[in-house]
């Protein structure tokens, strides 16, 4: 694993400045989480770092180099958001996670390394080698997510970017999925950058954790150390407003 | 179905609100406009390309094999074709911007002239034609869903479901040949061809609007189905308003709009529609004009027939585009 | 997925299109074989003749039998149609994918230029190529091939957009699959079915041209003839016998047909039309266990709201089904009462059905139902509804405020409809009333607002507008699914702060409904969790993390991550899946996800029974605290 760096990280949509020169350092082997609101970057400097969204400033690099974003294996996956479009409902998930896989540069993996690569994976995620022939339809939400990781995990990746994967799911697995990603850093030494409007989620995994808001990063460090003491306003604001643990509730006048 | 709503939505990106009125909609027409005019060029470049793409000498093809040279070599020098094409194409566009249309090879009468003699019969009969379609097919097809909605009334359903499919079907000059057979020769109850009293207009003006009006009353129909199954529709029932005002007040607007876009592109269709019906009403109008000129590779004619046809679709789409940025407010900041 | 397109045979649509396909094919491919050489024998003693016994058609002006020559005019005339139909979908495919393909300005150009195209009717690109390409049947196949090409292409760019912005077309990028193979594997296949309905749609439209084409003469020439020819020939003898130009148009709308039908059929089967659901169903009375109510025994002149044993049935295919089975519930005056459970467990069915709002093909099915002393189970006497009740004491607020508003509408007028309908205000007045809730919620510069249509709102202005809506009247009750799911946590804690605020002010009850359990702790005196259709516990929130009895209850406030979560220890999870309301089992239906089930809990369902301090549960072992304790370290 390695580490991934956002050095003055600017994007633009237009004449909207999406993201405005964003520095982050995601270590070797830890997980760092990235909160903020709806609109503030979050996916958007994601997006950069795979090579979906233009980069109009400033550098992103992995263990110092610039990223590869062309070709087969790039060195950074991403698991999106939503579990019901992020498998192509006509393939097996052994045919998606398949088509992921590392190829090593001496020519091609054979049908039967294939199909033990497969399985590799999927029992890493805690799924039955047997549903490689399933399509995504029969899987649950949870699961589908869990599909995903496996398909992020296939091509060898140095890093892995997690954009909101558990707010569409709902709470009895997004536990599961929780569970999972920690083993994953714990196990795999895994480094991934975990995107998530939910504090508490972030909490759980992250042991960095950075704050978005309008495209700048406000407040980035340990992560108890910024839960426990925010420095800026605006993740006093963010810890105020969450639900159950604070009595006082912010009252504005405009939404 | 309900696992396929996720039980938490992540937040969702909010456009900005938008500022002073006024700027949106003078973006709207300045888009709008842009798009009006890049048409128009596309349009004109193309009629004028048109006689150059015609394989051979296209003078030579409307004369025929056994003009003498002499004649084809001059007629070739009245109509510029011998210049560089882009001199005729400069050449081209100023005449066009004085209305002059060049002439008609078989004729030797303006071009413009011979438009302007037979444009109202054509547009007479597509804007007759037009009203009549939406005047049927709009409280047809709200009609109908209101009355069907969720599975009701399955009969009513069925009967409008397959008479509106036959009847989009059926193409108009054919809905024309069966109503002169049925209705003037049959019966003798309008005259069987040309334009002459109101009573002739009654059957090309029903040929032209019947398919399109099933067709519409069809978009109608779906439309206002899926817009009385949204969130709004609820919202207005939660506040127990009466049907009337949700079917009319909340739910048309929004089933029109849907249905103006494609209700535009079918109403389109109908000015070329006239093309065909114009030929079984023997129909003096721009419709026999385009299709004899053709067969007599009269392209001066063709060339002005054409322009005229696209600028009335052109003129059409802008006033759908405008009409829905009245209904529907964010039609105006939306990508164009 | 070929299922699928067998069952095409089996609706009706399918089965005439489908004929008609077939009967069509049959005859091009024999029907000149068979009935050439009758179809071009002259017959100078006929010309022009009448329909006889001999030429049931007529004859034409050869004295040619009319008859055969339309059904070997099939050949030609469905040979056009596919070949111009191919051309078409050929170009459109490539126009159509080129956007995703080239990427970047190129492939804006191509969209630019097929969007201009596509604004002009078919029709008058057809004319425009058939003088390029010159009178007869091979310009006419250039022409209509290339005339439909533009619509084709737009649609396949949108179909393609659309799926190219999905995130497994995303996640193939990133893992490094090329561009074709992306459009191949992915993309194509994903957008066959619609594609493949509008092709077929398409030729029919197309064949229509091709008999156009012909009848005005610019198509098919002499001797060669379609469809389109005959009728053309037939149109001059239309006084004597209309039979000859009639008898081609009807082939020419029965092979149309049988495109469009076929179309149809495909798009029926695979959902792209829209169908609305089966007929209503007689719902067998339902055999829930009898729940005690904590409420039972105190006065009904507290309640504003008295629900027991509601159910909502749907008509099923194999049978009914019911996802809400049998809730029974009380709120007091002023009470906020919350509902909690997993995605499906029935929460909004609850709510929609309380709000009277669930609609056919559902039914509601309740024991009692009264909302503010009225019986809503039964009509007023007098001939009028509820309306006026529920119109100005019940505020409904759902979850997605960005759809919940009538986009064409200002937000002024929207609420102002309800004092103009339920309060007798004038227009005026009842603008007024509006700019003044609006301004009671909160919302800064009303006046201004009030003319603003709801795209100009902020998801959380829209939510506070929302809330004034249900304060147009005066509500007793204020129904809230999931208001906040849609928003960011700081505007989401506004949005609560204000429904808080709002309840103080008005003395309104308030039904929160949250998959969140720390929202509904939050603002809720009381929760309710459902599972699977039941409420199976009712308890104070302020036990809800300490003391809670029910498995299920515990499981759910474990397997959320708080800010005080111990993160060394991995979060409880619960096995399995929910259950689907189809396939509700006979005993406890968390049984099979359930530690501590027994023989007795697959057997019996338990009842919802009131507890000390009257609090509700229904589990056979909910009174055994030792055991839950256990459970939940099973479950972590
Ligand atoms: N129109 C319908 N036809 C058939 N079943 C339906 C219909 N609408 C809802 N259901 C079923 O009713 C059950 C309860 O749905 P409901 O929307 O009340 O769940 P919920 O608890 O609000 O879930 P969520 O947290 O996802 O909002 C679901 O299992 C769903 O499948
Ligand atoms: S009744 Fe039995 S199965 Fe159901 S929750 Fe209680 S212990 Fe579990
Ligand atoms: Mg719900």
């Amino acid at each position: 694993m390695s580490t991934l760096e956002f050095d003055h990280v600017t994007v633009r949509y237009g004449a909207s400045t999406v993201l405005d020169e964003v520095s982050l350092i995601v270590p070797d082997g830890e997980i760092v989480g990235l909160v903020g609101e709806s609109g503030s970057g979050k996916s958007t400097l994601a997006k950069a770092a795979v090579g979906l969204a233009p980069v109009h400033g400033g550098q992103i690099l992995l263990d110092g180099e610039p990223i590869r974003l062309r070709g087969r294996h790039r060195p950074v996956q991403m698991v999106f958001q939503d579990p019901f479009s992020s498998l192509d409902p006509r393939m097996t998930i052994g045919e998606s996670i398949a088509e992921a896989l590392y190829r090593p540069e001496s020519g091609r993996l054979s049908r039967a390394g294939r199909r033990v690569e497969i399985a590799r994976l999927l029992e890493l995620v805690h799924l039955d080698a047997g549903r490689a022939g399933h399509r995504p339809g029969e899987l649950s939400g949870g699961q589908r997510q869990r599909v995903a990781l496996a398909r992020a995990l296939a091509g060898r990746p140095r890093l892995v970017i997690a954009d909101e994967i558990t707010s569409a799911l709902d709470v009895s697995v997004q536990g599961a999925v929780l569970n999972l990603v920690r083993e994953m850093q714990r196990e795999l030494g895994l480094s991934m950058l975990f995107i998530s409007h939910n504090l508490a989620v972030v909490r759980y995994v992250a042991s960095q954790v950075a704050v978005l808001e309008g495209g700048r990063i406000v407040e980035h460090g340990p992560t108890a150390e910024v839960l426990g003491r925010p420095q800026h306003d605006y993740t006093r604001q963010l810890l105020a407003a969450i639900p159950g643990g604070h009595d006082t509730l912010t009252k504005e006048t405009n939404a | 179905m309900a696992t396929l709503i996720p039980a938490a939505a992540p937040p969702r990106s909010v456009p900005k609100p938008q500022g002073r009125l006024g700027g949106r909609w003078t973006r709207f027409a300045l888009r709008r406009t842009g798009r009006l005019l890049v048409s128009l060029w596309v349009l004109v470049t193309v009629s004028f390309l048109m006689i150059h793409l015609v394989p051979g000498d296209p003078v030579r093809a409307a004369l025929g094999m056994t003009a003498p040279t002499e004649l084809v070599e001059a007629k070739r020098q009245a109509l510029g074709l011998d210049d560089p094409l882009l001199t005729q194409y400069v050449h081209y566009l100023g005449n066009l911007l004085h209305g002059d249309l060049g002439e008609s090879i078989t004729t030797q009468l303006p071009v413009s002239e011979t438009i302007s003699q037979r444009l109202p019969a054509t547009a007479s009969l597509a804007v007759l034609a037009f009203l009549v379609a939406i005047a049927v097919a709009i409280p047809l097809g709200v009609a109908v869903a209101v009355a069907t909605r969720r599975g009701r009334r399955r009969r009513t359903e069925l009967a409008f479901a397959g008479s509106s499919v036959v009847l989009g079907a059926i193409p108009d000059f054919l809905v024309g040949v069966a109503l002169v057979a049925v209705f003037a020769v049959g019966l003798g109850w309008f005259p069987v061809a040309g334009r002459t009293d109101a009573s002739s207009y009654v059957l090309p003006v029903l040929a032209l609007a019947i398919g399109p009006a099933a067709v519409l009353a069809r978009i109608v129909r779906v439309e206002m189905l899926s817009v009385l199954e949204t969130d709004y529709v609820r919202t207005a029932r939660a506040k127990r308003l009466p049907a009337r005002r949700i079917h009319l007040r909340h739910a048309l607007p929004n089933a029109v709009t849907a249905t103006l876009t494609l209700g535009g592109m079918l109403l389109a269709s109908m000015i070329a529609g006239t093309v065909l019906v114009e030929n079984v009403f023997a129909w003096p109008g721009l419709g026999s004009t385009i299709v004899q000129s053709i067969v007599t590779k009269d392209y001066p004619v063709v060339q002005g027939t054409v322009l005229v046809y696209g600028l009335g679709v052109l003129v059409i789409n802008t006033l759908v585009d405008v009409a829905l940025a009245v209904l529907d407010p964010r039609s105006t900041i939306g990508e164009l | 997925m070929s299922q699928r397109w067998f069952r095409i045979v089996k609706t009706p649509v399918g089965i005439v299109g489908l004929g008609l396909l077939a009967l069509i094919v049959l005859l091009a491919v024999f029907a000149p074989i068979l009935w050439g050489d009758k179809a071009s024998t002259v017959d100078t003693e006929n010309i022009l003749a009448g329909p006889s016994a001999q030429h049931w058609f007529g004859t034409d002006n050869l004295g040619r039998d009319l008859f055969f020559r339309v059904l070997v005019a099939t050949r030609l005339s469905l040979t056009l149609t596919l070949v111009a139909t191919a051309l078409g979908t050929v170009i459109g495919l490539v126009l159509g994918t080129a956007p995703q393909l080239l990427g970047g300005r190129l492939g804006r150009l191509v969209t630019a230029l097929v969007n201009v195209f596509v604004a002009f009717p078919g029709l008058l690109l057809v004319l425009v190529f058939a003088v390029i390409f010159g009178v007869g049947a091979r310009g006419a196949v250039l022409a209509i091939g290339l005339a439909v090409a533009p619509g084709l292409a737009r649609l396949c760019q949108t179909l393609v957009a659309g799926v190219a912005g999905l995130e497994y077309v995303a996640a193939a990028r990133i893992a490094g699959v090329n561009r074709f193979r992306i459009m191949a594997r992915h993309v194509l296949p994903n957008v066959a079915e619609p594609l493949i309905v509008n092709v077929t749609i398409t030729a029919g439209a197309i064949l229509l041209s091709f008999a156009g084409l012909s009848f005005l003469g610019l198509g098919v020439q002499a001797p060669e003839y379609d469809w389109g020819r005959l009728m053309q020939d037939g149109l001059s003898g239309i006084f004597v016998h209309p039979l000859a130009a009639l008898a081609p148009g009807i082939m020419v709308v029965l092979a149309g047909l049988a495109f469009n039908l076929t179309g149809e059929a495909i798009a029926g089967v695979f959902g792209i039309s829209t169908t609305t659901g089966t007929g209503t169903m007689q719902v067998p009375s339902g055999e829930t266990p009898v729940t005690e109510l904590r409420h039972d025994h105190e006065a009904d002149g507290d309640l504003v709201l008295d629900v027991r044993d509601l159910s909502v049935t749907f008509p099923g295919v194999n049978g009914p089904v019911r996802p809400v089975r049998g809730v029974s519930f009380a709120i007091a005056v002023g009470e906020a009462v919350g509902v909690v459970g997993e995605s499906g467990s029935g929460k909004s069915l609850t709510a929609l059905a309380i709000a009277g709002l669930v609609e056919e093909p559902a039914s509601v099915d309740a024991r009692h139902l009264t909302f503010c002393g009225t019986d809503l189970l039964e009509e007023p006497a007098n001939g009028q509804t509820h309306d006026k009740l529920l119109g100005t004491s019940l505020a409904v607020v759902f979850q997605d405020p960005m759809t919940s508003f009538n986009p064409t509408m200002r937000i002024g007028a929207q609420l102002a409809e309800v004092g103009r309908h339920h309060q007798g205000l004038d227009r005026k007045e009842a603008s007024e009333r509006a700019v003044d809730r609006l301004r009671a919620v909160r919302v800064r510069d009303p006046e201004r607002r009030a003319r603003q249509y709801p795209f100009e709102f902020s998801g959380g202005m829209r939510q506070r507008a929302m809330i004034g809506m249900g304060l147009m009247g005066s509500p007793r009750l204020i129904i809230a699914d999931e208001p906040t799911t849609a928003l960011d946590v700081t505007v989401q804690s506004q949005v609560l702060a204000l429904l808080q605020d709002v309840r103080r002010e008005e003395g309104a009850a308030l039904l929160l409904i949250s998959h969140d359990v720390s929202v509904v702790a939050d603002v809720c005196d009381r929760v309710l969790v459902m599972y699977a259709g039941r409420i199976v516990e009712d308890l104070p929130t302020a036990d809800l993390r300490t003391r809670a009895r029910h498995p299920y209850t515990r499981a759910l406030v474990a397997a959320v991550p708080a800010m005080t979560t111990d993160v060394d220890a991995p979060l409880a999870t619960i096995p399995g899946h929910p259950v689907e309301p189809a396939q509700v089992p006979v005993g406890c239906a968390y049984a099979a996800r359930c530690p501590l089930a027994t023989q007795r809990c697959l057997e019996q369902d338990p009842t919802l029974t009131a507890g000390p301090g009257g609090s509700r549960v229904a589990c056979w072992h909910a009174t055994e605290p030792a055991e839950v304790l256990t459970a939940q370290e099973a479950i972590a």
